[in-house]
Formats: C-alpha cells, sequence, structure tokens
C-alpha cells in the first residue's frame, strides 16, 4: 500500500516535471550549474575532502558531465540524496541528473519514469565473513545471523539466495552501512551482506582486514548508473554519451595525459578523431560544441583513470576491475561506436 | 543572692570557657563523607560499587582520549602511528579526523574565506539576545536586537544588503501607520492597515525598491547558497530561527486555545493537535518531498526555509501547551482583577496574565526548546548536512573510513555545550523571578 502511493505520488510528480523540465540543457546552461544528486556518503563515491571539494567515483562522472556541457568541471552544485529522497529530488527537478549508485532496475526505469543512461558499475551483492567462522562459501551459512540494510534491493535478494538453496537465516536489522560495520565488528551478526564494493571499502577500514574474508558468491546484479527524468530525451542523450565517452575514451587509449596531443590534429584512428571532434559532427547534434568529450574526458581522465583514482587496487578501497574491465579485457564495459 | 551554695559547692567555674571546634570525625569533609557516603553497611556496599563502575568506566575512557594522536592525515597512518607509540593492544582516540575537519562539523561546506561571516553573524547575535536574556543589560540595546536578524540574514546568505533593508522598511511602514494615524482614523482600522499595507509593500514595492537601491549604490557581500551550510552553523541558524519564531506563534495559539471566540478557538486546537499529533521527521518529509508536489515545477524554495517553518510550526504547538498550562495554573481571581481594573484584553494578558503564566511555564518552555534544539539533527534524513549527516560525509571519505567515536564524541560535546547553558539559563532565571518566596 505504502509503496503504491509512493510509487504513484512519484508519478504525477514525473508528469508534473517532465512537462516543465523538456529542456533541461538550456536550464544548466542558463544557471551556469549542473545540479546533481549524490549519496550522503559511501566510501570512494562520494564524499567532500578537507576543502569542501567533493570526490569520488559517481563525483567524476558529475564533472565529467558539467565539463562537456558547461564547460568547467567544478560548476557542479552536488545535492545529498538518501535512499528516500533521491528519486523525488529528481522527478521534482531538484537536480538535473542523479548519480548515486543506484541499482537499475525494471521498475525504477519503467514505473518510476526515470531513464538510466548506462551502467557505470556493475556491482553485485556479497558476504563478508570473519575467517575464525571458518566457512568458504555462502551456502554454508546455515542457521547464521546476518546484518543486512533494511528497505534496500539486498534485503530481497537475500531472501531469495537463501531460499532459493534451501537454508536458514536470522536477519539483523540495520540503517547504515556506518552501523553495520560496527554491529559486525562487535559480533553483533556472523556475516554481513552488502553490495561487494561496499563490502570491500568496509573491510579497508578495519584494524585487521585480513582477519575477514569476502566469501565468493555474488547473489545478485546490481548495475549502478546515472539516472535522469523521462521526457528529455536530448538531455538524456548529453547524460548517455558523456558516460560512454568517458569509456571509449579508456578503449581507444585516449588518457589525460596524451588527450591534449591526440586532439591538436586528426590522427589516424577515425574512432578517436570523431570522439574527440577534430572530424565530425558528433558535438553539433547532441546541441553541444565539437569538444563536448574532450572536456568530460580531460576532467578526470577516462574511465579507467577515474576508477583507479577513486576506488581502484591503488586506493585503501582496492577494488579490481572485474566486470567494470572493458570487453577487450573480459569486462562487460562496452560502448557503443562514436560515428 | 544567697551564699548557701558557696559553702556547699568546693568550686564554682567564674568564666566562660573558650568554645573548641568541634571533633575532626564531626566537621568538614569527613562528617560530609562519614554522613553521605558511609553511613551504614549498605550506603558503605553502594558507594564502593560506585567508585567501581566510575574508576571501570573512567580507565577504558581517559588512556583511550588521552592517548590520542592529533596529528595524522588518515586513519591507517594514525593507526599505525598509535602501534607505534603503544603497541598493540592499547587503544587511542584518533582526534586527528577532528583537528583536520573541525571547520565542516561547524560550518559545513562555508566557503573557508567567509568564516568571519558566521562568526560575527554568532556574536551580533549573542549581543542581541543579551537585553532580551538578562535585564541588567543597558535597555538601549533592544535596538540591536530588533535589528540583529536582518543584520545576520544579511551577513550569513550574503547579498545585496538593500534587500534587508527594503524589507525591514515595511516594519517601518506599519509602525509609522500605528502611531500617526491611529488617532485621526481609529484603532481597528490602523491595525488593519499596519498588517495590510505592510505586505502589500513587501509582496510588490520591496524587490523593485531594493533592485533599484543595489543598482545605484551596489553594496553586496558574496552570496552563500543554503546548500553549503552545515554542521553546526545548520544546527544553531535552524534551532535559534524555531526558538525565536515559536515563542511569540506558541503564545498565541495559547491565548487562542482559550479564547471564547469560535473560529479562534477552534482553529487553535486543531492546529495544535494536529501538528503535535504527527511525528517531526513526517512533518520534515512533507517539507523536503511532498511540498515539492504542490508547489509549481521550478519553484525553487529553500530548503531550509521550509525545514524551518515547519520545526517552528511543530515547537510552537507545543509552547502552546506548555503556556497553557501557565495559564491555567493562575487563580480565577487575577482573572476578574484584571477585569476589576477596567483592562480591556490584551492589556489584561499583558500586564497580568502572561508575566505570571509564562513565569510558571519556564521549565517546560525551555525544556521544550532544548528538545527542538536536539531535534535539528533529524535533517540529516533529508540530507541536510547538519553534524550528524556531516560526520557519515566525513566517513565517507577513503581518508577517514572507519572513524566513528571521535565524530561522535565531539558532535556530542557541542550539542551539551549549547543545551546545559540553556538549562542553567532557565534556572536563573527562575531563581530572579521566584518572587513569592523572597
Amino acid at each position: 500500500m505504502k509503496k503504491t502511493v509512493t510509487l504513484g505520488a512519484l508519478t504525477v510528480a514525473a508528469l508534473a516535471a517532465g512537462a516543465a523540465g523538456a529542456a533541461t540543457l538550456d536550464d544548466v546552461k542558463a544557471r551556469g550549474e549542473l545540479k546533481c544528486g549524490v549519496s550522503t556518503g559511501l566510501a570512494g563515491f562520494s564524499a567532500p575532502d578537507a576543502n569542501n571539494v567533493w570526490q569520488g567515483f559517481d563525483v567524476a562522472y558529475c564533472r565529467a558531465l558539467a565539463a562537456a556541457v558547461l564547460g568547467d568541471p567544478m560548476k557542479v552544485a552536488f545535492t545529498q540524496t538518501t535512499g528516500q529522497t533521491r528519486f523525488t529530488a529528481l522527478a521534482s527537478g531538484e537536480i538535473d541528473v542523479l548519480a548515486r549508485n543506484t541499482t537499475w532496475t525494471f521498475s525504477r526505469d519503467v514505473d518510476l519514469k526515470f531513464e538510466f543512461v548506462g551502467v557505470n558499475y556493475y556491482d553485485g551483492q556479497g558476504f563478508i565473513a570473519p575467517k575464525s567462522l571458518g566457512v568458504a562459501s555462502a551456502k554454508e551459512l546455515d542457521g547464521a545471523t546476518v546484518c543486512i540494510q533494511t528497505g534496500t534491493t539486498t534485503e530481497l535478494n537475500l531472501a531469495d539466495f537463501f531460499r532459493a538453496n534451501n537454508i536458514s537465516y536470522e536477519p539483523v536489522p540495520i540503517e547504515t552501512n556506518a552501523e553495520a560495520q560496527q554491529q559486525y565488528l562487535a559480533g553483533a551478526c556472523d556475516v554481513y551482506t552488502t553490495d561487494a564494493s561496499g563490502l570491500a571499502a568496509t573491510r579497508a577500514t578495519f584494524e585487521t582486514p585480513a582477519d575477514h574474508v569476502i566469501l565468493p558468491e555474488i547473489i545478485s546484479k546490481e548495475p549502478l548508473g546515472p539516472l535522469v527524468r523521462h521526457g528529455d530525451n536530448e538531455w538524456g542523450d548529453i547524460a548517455r554519451w558523456t558516460l560512454n565517452a568517458l569509456i571509449a575514451a579508456e578503449e581507444y587509449g585516449v588518457t589525460s595525459a596524451n588527450i591534449a596531443e591526440l586532439s591538436s590534429a586528426p590522427t589516424n584512428n577515425p574512432e578517436i578523431n570523431r570522439l574527440l571532434g577534430t572530424e565530425g559532427e558528433l558535438g553539433a547534434m547532441l546541441g553541444l560544441d565539437a569538444e563536448w568529450a574532450k572536456r568530460a574526458i580531460m576532467a578526470g581522465g577516462n574511465y579507467g583513470e577515474i576508477f583507479e583514482k577513486n576506488i581502484g587496487e591503488a586506493t585503501p578501497i582496492g577494488l579490481s576491475r572485474g566486470l567494470n574491465a572493458q570487453w577487450t579485457e573480459g569486462g562487460l564495459l562496452y560502448s557503443p561506436p562514436f560515428r | 543572692m544567697s551564699d548557701t551554695h558557696a559553702q556547699t559547692v568546693a568550686y564554682v567555674r567564674d568564666t566562660m570557657l573558650d568554645q573548641q571546634d568541634p571533633p575532626l570525625n564531626q566537621t568538614g569533609a569527613v562528617k560530609w563523607i562519614r554522613e553521605n557516603l558511609f553511613s551504614g553497611w549498605l550506603n558503605i556496599l553502594l558507594t564502593l560499587l560506585s567508585l567501581w563502575v566510575i574508576y571501570a568506566a573512567l580507565s577504558h575512557l581517559l588512556p583511550w582520549a588521552l592517548r590520542g594522536i592529533w596529528d595524522a592525515s588518515n586513519l591507517s597512518q594514525c593507526r599505525e602511528i598509535i602501534a607505534e607509540l603503544y603497541g598493540p593492544d592499547k587503544p587511542a582516540a584518533c582526534w586527528a579526523v577532528l583537528a583536520e575537519r573541525w571547520p565542516q562539523l561547524i560550518f559545513g561546506f562555508y566557503p573557508k574565506e567567509l568564516y568571519w561571516r558566521p562568526i560575527l553573524a554568532f556574536l551580533i547575535f549573542l549581543a542581541a539576545v543579551a537585553p532580551v536574556l538578562f535585564s541588567s543589560v543597558p535597555r538601549k540595546m533592544l535596538w540591536v536586537s530588533a535589528l540583529a536578524p536582518f543584520v545576520l540574514f544579511w551577513l550569513i546568505w550574503g547579498g545585496s544588503l538593500w534587500g534587508p533593508i527594503a524589507a525591514i522598511l515595511g516594519f517601518v511602514i506599519g509602525w509609522a501607520i500605528l502611531t500617526f494615524a491611529a488617532p485621526k482614523i481609529g484603532n481597528l482600522i490602523s491595525v488593519i492597515l499596519a498588517i495590510v499595507v505592510p505586505v502589500i509593500y513587501w509582496l510588490t514595492l520591496c524587490g523593485p525598491l531594493a533592485g533599484a537601491l543595489a543598482s545605484v549604490v551596489p553594496l553586496s557581500l558574496q552570496t552563500v547558497p543554503t546548500q553549503n551550510m552545515g554542521g553546526f552553523m545548520l544546527a544553531t541558524i535552524i534551532g535559534v530561527s524555531g526558538i525565536v519564531l515559536s515563542l511569540p506563534l506558541g503564545i498565541l495559539l495559547a491565548l487562542g486555545r482559550q479564547s471564547d471566540m469560535f473560529i479562534i478557538n477552534k482553529f487553535s486546537v486543531a492546529f495544535i493537535e494536529i501538528i503535535r499529533g504527527v511525528p517531526l521527521i513526517v512533518w520534515l518529509f512533507t517539507a523536503s518531498l511532498l511540498l515539492n508536489y504542490f508547489l509549481p515545477p521550478g519553484t525553487n524554495f529553500d530548503l531550509m526555509l521550509r525545514v524551518i517553518i515547519m520545526v517552528t510550526l511543530f515547537s510552537a504547538a507545543y509552547i502552546a501547551e506548555v503556556v497553557r498550562g501557565g495559564l491555567a495554573a493562575l487563580p480565577k481571581g487575577q482573572y476578574e482583577a484584571a477585569d476589576a481594573l477596567g483592562l480591556d484584553y490584551w492589556k489584561s494578558m499583558r500586564l497580568i496574565i502572561l508575566p505570571q503564566a509564562l513565569k510558571i511555564s519556564i521549565p517546560g518552555i525551555v525544556n521544550t526548546f532544548i528538545g527542538l534544539f536536539k531535534d535539528t539533527t533529524l535533517v540529516v534524513f533529508i540530507g541536510l548536512l547538519d553534524p550528524i549527516g556531516l560526520s557519515n560525509s566525513i566517513r565517507a571519505t577513503t581518508d577517514w573510513n572507519g572513524v566513528y567515536w571521535e565524530l561522535f564524541v565531539f558532535i556530542g560535546l557541542c550539542f551539551f555545550i549549547f543545551c546545559f547553558s540553556m538549562g542553567r539559563y532557565s534556572l536563573f532565571l527562575e531563581k530572579k523571578l521566584r518572587r513569592e518566596h523572597r
């Protein structure tokens, strides 16, 4: 019932906002600032540093988008959204784009009237357990107490997984990731389950990370990506192709180090030329200038550089590329061609 | 005088003995300890138990806090330093997170080079409340109090100075109508005019006038948008605005609830019961989410303003009930005495009823205010960066992911200082006003 009401309210809002916000690009340009919704705090994805400058993997996408549209990656106003407020903030036009590690699902895309512009991180739900528990697989967790964040898709996935494997568990409901870390360390639950990226980030903060193992099972698909409102396809295209430009840049070997050189004159790779605007009219088709993708890539580097800088193996979070490698290297990242 | 005893009694002292000090165990600290802590086997047992509990708590807490590291750039570095200094199993605090991030906890994302503005605003605020809180402060300072809201708004949000000045002009118009026009056109009409004319002025002329003045003499500070405000600054702005606005509103509602006029009475009752019957968090969600649906798309109604309005309405409902308690506690004779003196309603309220009723209500009012101030942390759920929200953000950086107690200890201490001083002030006020027992 509650859900239906929420969805209904969201639909009304989306319809109302869709009519009014038909030209988000013009609004953003007139305002001179991109309004980007991020999470209230997930290590590596979005957080303010000591100088009040936002940093992180999701933040980098917003900066690239601002660079493409406005020419300046710093012209972004970040709005912190919680799990409850994120969709209404987007539907009501309070933000132009939501980059808040949001899972792309059918109902969010179709029923809530949003448009996911792609996937910037392929995640999946996993488990972390103390080594002393002596389990090597999630299927051995019969009768375990599990710390789980309430109101998320992870809760439903967990129930599905245990039912499918015909084993039992006892849930320990938790509100936030921070609380979950404390509860897990205090021994309130045997295992903690959330997105694998979050588990890795969590484990990195433990005093003795080596005492905890992340179990090999990934029990759900969590494709996380930025999203915009339904009804403004031009804006959706810009958001989608900015993300694709970052991914394609990595595939073609365009980095923040060599982009100045590659864009100074047409190279012998026509795909790079079209991407960087030295050939063709792709920017004009989007309603932007020819160098939009160049600026987006220069904002924080290509997808690989953003990944390594914020959540990659050199950072305390230490995520490996895994599914998020380019398709040429066995991952799922696959940008449609720029032509 | 008979001399009989002079023969029968061998010795009679004819001088007074000097007073002796009481025995050592019947005086000072020793006596107090004996009487209060060790006066029987049960008390001895409880005393020892309490001492042990205090020791157990402090022996964990104090070394942890005192060993604390103040200089480190991230959590793992901090842990390394601790391991190096104290060995493996000695816990120690990483105060370094506060050393690095305290400006954020206090000011949120307010631009660093503009920190002087909220600090100055806070000092002006203190100067402005002093004459209201303490009667020993010269009465002329009340002018500072009257002008402070406009100056504070200008200092914190920035923008053109002419906006607040044009807004003040509205009040001046209202005052002028009340003083100069009232003798000619009658009281009731002048009161109505004094309300209607300024409102019309604010809605129509105020904006263009401020714009025109600004174009002639640009006097402006750099604008700081609301979303850059956070931490204790946000909590204080919401808390103080809520407190200042809800007290008069609450008093009016309390009077309205006692009123004989049907509509005013029923409106007050309905308002109080509806606002009080729904949790604050629901009202906050209403402010942040539902209002967006009712307002035309594209309207940018500042979120902090929405929250301040909701918080004010919420605490006004509570204040109304507290004040109603004070009104109900007054003997009927006080009302009758006021009537007998021939005072009209407002005069009798102002001179006789409210001074007594409010005095009775002080503990309850301050209690509500303390609750309101602490409730400002609830705005974290609608994405405003109160201190708790900022602690989440700080924890979300890779440097400080995993820091808990240090941040919460700091936030707790700051809130304690605010709320404790409010409580002390209420005690001071009660003592000062306690006339009948003096």
